[in-house]
C-alpha cells in the first residue's frame, strides 16, 4: 500500500483563507491533548498560555517587543520566498547584524552622540545583507542550493558571535561573564511609550511591512517579484533577470533580519551576549507562511507567534512546565499550516498493491 | 475482445446528455455521441469548444455535472484515469509528461505497475513499437529524441495498457508530414485490430482522410456529426466557426522597403546538452516582408528566436541589427524599445504566466516599452493598473479574445484565445519588426486564420515579420519568402511561389547541407 496525493481540479477559495485559521484551531486542539498527557488541566493550561499575557499592560510591551524582530525578518523572507529563492539562514543575518550594529559602541564606548544610533542601525543592516550575499554569490556563481548554504551559514555566525564575547569584546570588568560591556545611553533604542518597554524595534517592523506591502503590490518591482517566482522563463522574457532577483530578494532579507538583530540587542538586551535569540531567524519562516507570504499577514501572524514565546514563559511560571512547550507549538503550527495549504490542493488516496496490478493487465 | 456478438453492434463508448458545469458556465452542454467498435472517430471544434472538456470527463480527470456514459452498452463512472485505463481507455495528451532525462523504457516504467522488471518493460515496448510501426529505443534517453518520438513513447505506453479506446489530443501539431503519414498507419492498423480511436484534431483535411465519422461541437454543444469523407474542408470549418472562415488575403505584389532586420554570421553555442548550436545563420527581412522559417522540430527554431528576441543575447554585436543598430549584445527590452516585438513558442510560463491575470501578463511584455503609459511614480515605478487594464479590454476587442470575466487568468483561457491575446499584445503596440515562434501551435482553425491575417496585415502596413514555423501550410499562407532551418543552419530565403512541398521537404531533412543543390545559388 502506498499513500498519493492527487491534485485537485479546483481548489476552494473558502478553504485557502480558513487555511490559517484552522492550522491555529487545530494547534490550539493538540496543544490540549498534550497538556492533557502532561497531567495538567488543559483549559486552564491554554488560558495562561494564551490569555493571560493579553491582560496586562507590561506583557503587551513584551508581545510588541517579541513580534518585532519576527515581523521584520518575515516581511524580508516572504518576498525571498515569493521570488522562489529560499532564504532559510536569517538567525545567522539577525546575529551577524547584531555583531556589526554593536561595532560602535562596544568599541568606542566614550563616543556620546545622537549620531551612533542611526549609524549602528545601518551597520546592523549592511552586516546581515552582506552575510545573506554569501548563499547570493554562491547561487548565482555556483549555482549551490541557497537552501543548504544559508542554513550552514547559521550555524557560524553564532559560533563567532560566541568566540567575541567569550574573547576580544568581553567586559574586562564583568567578573568574566562571557558578555560586552553595557551600552552607552545613546546607543539604546529608545521606548515607544513610557507605559513600557516595548522599543522602536516594533515601529520599524510595521513601516517595513507597510512598505513592502506597496511594493508587492502596486510597484513594477513587486511584479518582478512574483513573475520570476512564478516562471523564470516569462521572467527572462519580460526582461527580468533571476540572478538580480536572487541578489536583490536575499540582500533585502538579510538587511531587515541585520535590522532585528542590532534592535534586539540595543532596544532589549542593552549589551553582547552569547544567545541574543530564542530562535527568531527560524520561528519568522513560520510567520511568514502563517501570514500566507502577504507583508500585511505577516504583522498578524507575527503577533500569533510572538504570543507563543510570552506563552511558553507564562506557562513555566504559572503551570510549571517547560518553556520547551512554546517550541512545540510553533512546531505544531507549522505543520498543520503546511498540511492544511497541501491539503487544499490535493486529495490524499490510498492505493493497494491489488488495485494497481488489475490496472495494468485489466 | 468479444465486440462483435449480434448484427447490430453495441456502441463501444456511448454519451448521453453529457454536461459540465463550471458555475453556471456549461463547458459541455448535453453532448451525445457514439464510438463503434473499430472506427476512428474524429472530435472537432475551436478552441474554448469543450472538446477538452469532454475527454477529460471521458478519461476521468473531471466528474459530468449531468448525463451518462455507456460502456459496451453498460452505463460506467469513470471516477480517475487508473479507472478509464482499467476500463480499455488510453489516452495521448498534446502536451507529453515525459523525464528529459531518464529513458525511454524507464518513462514507460513510470505508469505502470512498480513490480513489473524494467527488462520486460523494454521487451514488451519494443515489440509493441514494431508490431505497430512506431520505430522507438527503449534505451534511448527522451532529451535526444524528436518530438516525433516522444509522441509515440506516449502512444506506446497507451498501448502497453492494451485499450479498446485510444485518445488522441491534437496528435499530428507537432510532425512533420512525414511523421504524421507514419501515425496515420499506425491508427489504421489499430482500427483493423478493432479498436477504435477518437481524434481530436483542428486539421480538417486530415480528419477527412482518415476519419470514418466526425462528432464537431461549438460553444459546449454538438453542432453536428458527419462522415467527414463526404464534407469539403469548408463545409467542415462552417460547422466548427458557424460561419465561413475567413480566408486569408494578402497582396501578391507588395513593394518591400528598407532592411528591418538583418542577422549576419550568427552562431552560438548550444546552452545546454540537449539544445543545439545555430551555426553561421544569414538573414535579412525587409520592411512588408514575411520571412518564414520552416523546419522539423528540435532543428534550432527556439535558439534562433532566443538569439533573435535577445532572451539570450549573443556573444558578438553585428550579428544581429534591427533597424540598422547592431544589437546582438542588447537585451529583450532593448531590442522592444528599439520598436521589435516577439511571440514565444510556449504559451505558458514563457510568453505569460498561467496564474496571473491578463493585465498582468500584459504588463509583462510591455513594462519598458510602455514605461510612460503603465508605470508611473519615477524611481517607484507605480505600476498605473488603469491604463494597463483599458490596454487589456482594447486587445480583447481588436482580437476577440473571449474570456470568462473582465480579467480572468492566463490560465483560464483556451490556447487559442490565450495566442490571440499574446499576439495581439504585440500588434497593439505597431511593432516595426515581430519575431513570431509557431503563431498557431495547437490553435483552433478560426483564431489560427485571424492570427496569420494579422501578421499579413502586420507586413502590409510596413512591418517586417519573422515566423518561424512547423506548419507548412501556414508558412504558404502567410509567407514572402522561405528560409528553412535545420540542425542549427539556415537555408537562404526562396521567394514562396519558388518552392513546392517536395523542394521544402528535401531542405528540411538537411539535403542542402555540404554542397547545397546547384541552381539555388543562383536563386538570388
Amino acid at each position: 500500500m502506498r499513500i498519493e496525493l492527487q491534485k485537485r481540479a479546483r481548489v476552494s477559495t473558502l478553504f485557502s483563507v480558513l487555511s490559517p485559521l484552522l492550522a491555529l484551531a487545530l494547534t490550539l486542539l493538540f496543544g490540549a491533548i498534550m497538556f492533557w498527557l502532561l497531567g495538567k488541566n488543559p483549559v486552564s493550561a491554554l488560558y495562561s498560555f494564551f490569555i493571560e499575557p493579553l491582560l496586562e499592560v507590561w506583557s503587551l510591551h513584551e508581545l510588541a517587543i517579541k513580534a518585532a524582530p519576527l515581523i521584520l525578518i518575515a516581511v524580508g523572507l516572504s518576498v525571498c520566498y515569493r521570488s522562489n529563492n529560499w532564504n532559510i539562514g536569517a538567525e545567522g543575518q539577525f546575529t551577524i547584524g547584531a555583531i556589526t550594529g554593536s561595532i560602535l559602541p562596544v568599541l568606542y564606548p566614550t563616543w556620546h552622540s545622537p549620531l551612533i544610533l542611526p549609524l549602528m542601525l545601518i551597520l546592523g543592516m549592511i552586516g546581515g545583507a552582506l552575510y545573506a550575499g554569501i548563499p547570493a554569490l554562491l547561487k548565482t556563481r555556483f549555482n549551490t542550493n541557497e537552501i543548504l548554504t544559508s542554513l550552514m551559514l547559521v550555524y557560524i555566525a553564532q559560533l563567532y558571535l560566541d568566540w567575541l564575547v567569550r574573547g576580544p569584546w568581553r567586559d574586562p570588568q564583568g567578573y568574566n561573564f562571557p558578555q560586552t560591556k553595557g551600552f552607552q545611553i545613546e546607543a539604546v533604542l529608545p521606548e515607544i511609550l513610557s507605559s513600557g518597554r516595548a522599543h522602536w524595534a516594533f515601529i520599524f517592523a510595521i513601516a517595513a511591512a507597510v512598505a513592502l506591502w506597496f511594493m508587492m503590490r502596486f510597484m513594477l518591482k513587486g511584479f518582478e517579484v512574483s513573475v520570476l517566482g512564478q516562471s523564470e522563463r516569462a521572467g527572462r522574457f519580460a526582461g527580468f533577470s533571476a540572478r538580480r532577483m536572487v541578489w536583490f530578494s536575499m540582500l533585502l532579507s538579510g538587511a531587515l533580519a541585520g535590522l532585528a538583530g542590532i534592535s534586539e540587542v540595543s532596544g532589549s538586551i542593552g549589551h553582547v551576549q552569547p544567545v541574543i535569540s530564542p530562535g527568531y531567524g527560524f520561528t519568522a519562516i513560520i510567520v511568514a507562511f502563517l501570514g500566507r507570504l502577504n507583508p500585511l499577514g505577516i504583522i498578524a501572524s507575527g503577533l500569533v507567534l510572538a504570543l507563543t514565546y510570552l506563552g511558553g514563559e507564562a506557562a513555566q511560571l504559572s503551570i510549571g512546565i517547560s518553556d520547551k512547550v512554546s517550541r512545540v507549538f510553533q512546531g505544531l503550527l507549522l505543520f498543520f499550516v503546511l498540511s492544511c495549504d497541501t491539503l487544499i490542493h490535493y486529495r490524499v488516496r490510498l492505493i493497494f498493491a491489488g488495485t494497481k496490478t488489475a490496472e495494468v493487465k485489466g | 475482445m468479444t465486440l462483435s456478438e449480434g448484427p447490430a453492434t453495441v456502441p463501444l463508448l456511448s454519451v448521453r446528455g453529457l454536461t459540465k458545469l463550471f458555475g453556471s458556465f456549461a463547458a459541455c452542454n448535453a453532448i451525445d455521441l457514439d464510438i463503434a467498435p473499430g472506427e476512428i472517430h474524429a472530435l472537432l471544434g475551436e478552441n474554448g469548444a469543450g472538446k477538452s472538456t469532454l475527454v477529460k470527463m471521458l478519461f476521468g480527470v473531471l466528474q459530468p455535472s449531468a448525463g451518462q456514459i455507456l460502456w459496451q452498452g453498460a452505463p460506467v463512472t469513470i471516477a480517475s484515469p487508473g479507472e478509464a485505463r482499467r476500463l480499455g481507455v488510453g489516452m495521448v495528451f498534446q502536451h507529453f509528461s515525459l523525464f528529459e532525462a531518464l529513458t525511454v523504457a524507464e518513462n514507460i516504467a513510470l505508469s505502470l505497475d512498480p513490480k513489473i522488471s524494467l527488462a520486460r518493460i523494454s521487451d514488451e515496448a519494443a515489440s509493441l513499437s514494431k508490431a505497430y510501426g512506431l520505430p522507438l529505443d527503449p534505451q534511448a534517453h527522451v532529451a535526444d529524441l524528436s518530438v516525433g518520438e516522444r509522441q509515440r513513447i506516449e502512444i506506446v505506453r497507451a498501448l502497453l495498457q492494451n485499450p479498446k479506446l485510444i485518445i488522441l489530443d491534437e496528435p499530428t501539431s507537432v510532425l512533420t508530414p512525414q511523421e504524421a503519414d507514419r501515425l496515420f498507419e499506425t491508427l489504421f492498423k489499430l482500427k483493423a485490430e478493432g479498436r477504435s480511436v477518437l481524434y481530436i484534431s483542428h486539421r480538417l483535411e486530415e480528419v477527412r482522410r482518415i476519419c470514418d465519422r466526425a462528432t464537431v461541437l461549438r460553444h459546449g454543444k454538438v453542432t453536428g456529426a458527419c462522415d467527414p469523407k463526404q464534407e469539403t474542408p469548408a463545409s467542415l470549418a462552417r460547422m466548427m466557426v458557424g460561419s465561413d472562415v475567413a480566408e486569408v488575403h494578402r497582396d501578391k505584389a507588395a513593394a518591400l522597403g528598407d532592411i528591418r532586420i538583418e542577422v549576419s554570421n550568427l552562431s552560438v553555442p548550444a546552452r545546454t546538452p540537449f539544445a543545439v548550436s545555430l551555426k553561421n545563420v544569414a538573414m535579412k527581412v525587409r520592411a512588408g516582408e514575411v520571412l518564414a522559417i520552416a523546419g522539423v522540430a528540435g532543428n534550432g527554431q527556439g535558439e534562433l528566436f532566443d538569439a533573435l528576441s535577445g532572451e539570450y543575447p549573443v556573444a558578438e554585436d553585428e550579428a544581429i541589427r534591427i533597424r540598422g543598430k547592431a544589437v546582438g549584445r542588447t537585451g529583450i527590452n532593448g531590442r522592444r524599445l528599439l520598436g521589435a516585438g516577439f511571440v514565444p513558442e510556449e504559451r505558458h510560463g514563457h510568453a505569460a504566466v498561467s496564474a496571473m491575470a491578463l493585465s498582468d501578463n500584459l504588463l509583462l511584455a510591455r513594462s519598458q516599452s510602455d514605461k510612460k503609459a503603465f508605470l508611473s511614480g519615477g524611481a517607484f515605478s507605480v505600476i498605473r493598473f488603469d491604463a494597463i487594464r483599458s490596454a487589456t479590454r482594447r486587445i480583447c476587442e481588436a482580437m476577440d479574445v473571449r474570456k470568462s470575466g473582465e480579467d480572468p487568468q492566463a490560465g483560464s483561457l483556451s490556447g487559442g484565445n490565450l495566442q490571440k491575446f499574446i499576439v495581439g499584445r504585440e500588434l497593439d503596440r505597431q511593432p516595426s519588426v515581430l519575431v513570431v515562434n509557431q503563431p498557431t501551435w495547437g490553435v483552433d482553425a478560426g483564431a489560427a486564420s485571424r492570427i496569420r491575417q494579422a501578421l499579413i496585415d502586420l507586413a502590409r502596413s510596413g512591418s517586417a515579420v519573422v515566423v518561424i514555423s512547423q506548419d507548412l501550410d501556414e508558412i504558404f499562407e502567410v509567407a514572402t519568402n522561405i528560409a528553412v532551418i535545420c540542425e542549427g543552419r539556415l537555408s537562404e530565403a526562396y521567394p514562396a511561389g519558388a518552392l513546392t512541398l517536395e523542394r521544402i521537404g528535401l531542405l528540411m531533412g538537411g539535403i542542402h547541407e555540404g554542397h547545397s543543390i546547384p541552381e539555388t545559388a543562383h536563386a538570388h
